[in-house]
């Protein structure tokens, strides 16, 4: 039962970006043309949104409902692995027209072929893990 | 409901994620969807001959739930809110025809990339498949995806985060500017 709070905003994730279209390949695929602004003013005004929140949340020094202080943990320094990754996950992004959370949504909207992508999604990130001391970071 | 019905604009959905994110960290949980991969990965056991895999991944159980809502939340909006067309760019609509895909928009997604039936050809393979290996390396090599990166980490100004969605933008305009039109032409 303690997770149930957490379906929950899944499934109003799943709603949000299903009905803002957010999951549909055409609208990456515009995007990445630069042809609507739809894609940038909902990743834009979440960022600064969250900007906002998170500078809320650090100079009242908030705490999570368990009593422990809300921290984002800095990520490790580097360029390549940022640069790289971030490139190869772009051109993915590109193909596929979805990122992770939306692979899942489609399943959901009953585009059942999305599980192969999944599955190969999975695959990518195993690979990964066993080439990982051979790639630079 | 006529709002529910309707496609919601982006100052709608934006704000929205921002809750989400706000939500989880109120729970004391980080926004990432991509981390789920990664514990599939040790839950079908791959942490016994790569270290990588071998961590808790019970503390990432509230992810799978947030994961299985995902696909619940979609089942919801395209059973009872959905208008199954994507209300695309007229420019987007006339390239995307150009070259080939038919009726662009009508649906959710590009039925001649995305089906069981086109999935074992050369084209299947590439958007399916590949795609989706790269979407899953890239994510983990990178340390996050749209949501750890895109929104949680440019949230918090970390620079490694801006890094990465350059590096996402590099990717995702190779392919809609330099190799879409030779892959759907395959």
């Amino acid at each position: 039962m303690k997770f149930i709070k957490f379906l929950i905003f899944g499934i109003l994730f799943g709603i949000t970006l299903t009905k803002a279209e957010v999951i549909s390949w055409y609208r990456i695929y515009e995007m990445f043309r630069f042809q609507s602004f739809h894609m940038y003013g909902i990743l834009g005004s979440a960022v600064v949104l969250g900007m906002i929140i998170i500078q809320i949340i650090k100079r009242r020094k908030l705490r999570s409902v368990d009593g422990t202080p809300i921290t984002i943990a800095p990520k490790e320094r580097g360029i390549s692995r940022y640069i790289l990754g971030g490139f190869i996950f772009g051109l993915g992004w590109a193909l596929t027209g979805a990122c992770p959370g939306p692979l899942f949504i489609l399943v959901g909207n009953g585009v059942s072929v999305f599980i192969v992508t999944i599955a190969a999604a999975t695959l990518g990130t195993y690979t990964y893990g066993r080439i990982k001391h051979k790639l630079p970071h | 409901m006529e709002f529910l019905s309707q496609p919601w604009p982006w100052y709608v959905a934006g704000p929205l994620i921002a809750f989400i994110m706000f939500s989880l960290l109120l729970s004391g949980k980080r926004f990432g969807l991509s981390s789920n991969l990664r514990s599939m990965c040790a839950i079908m056991g791959a942490g016994k001959h790569c270290e990588f895999f071998d961590f808790n991944w019970k503390a990432q159980n509230w992810n799978l739930v947030f994961a299985l809502g995902l696909i619940i939340g979609g089942a919801i909006a395209s059973q009872w809110m959905s208008a199954g067309s994507v209300n695309l760019s007229k420019e987007t609509v006339e390239e995307l025809t150009g070259m080939g895909i038919t009726n662009p928009g009508k649906q959710l997604i590009p039925e001649e990339l995305f089906s069981w039936n086109n999935l074992l050809t050369i084209k299947g393979l590439i958007f399916v498949v590949l795609g989706g290996f790269l979407v899953g390396f890239g994510a983990r090599y990178a340390g996050g995806c749209t949501s750890g990166h895109g929104i949680s980490g440019l949230s918090d100004l970390q620079i490694p985060s801006l890094i990465a969605v350059i590096g996402f933008f590099l990717g995702g305009l190779t392919i809609t500017y330099l190799l879409l039109p030779y892959i759907l032409n395959i």
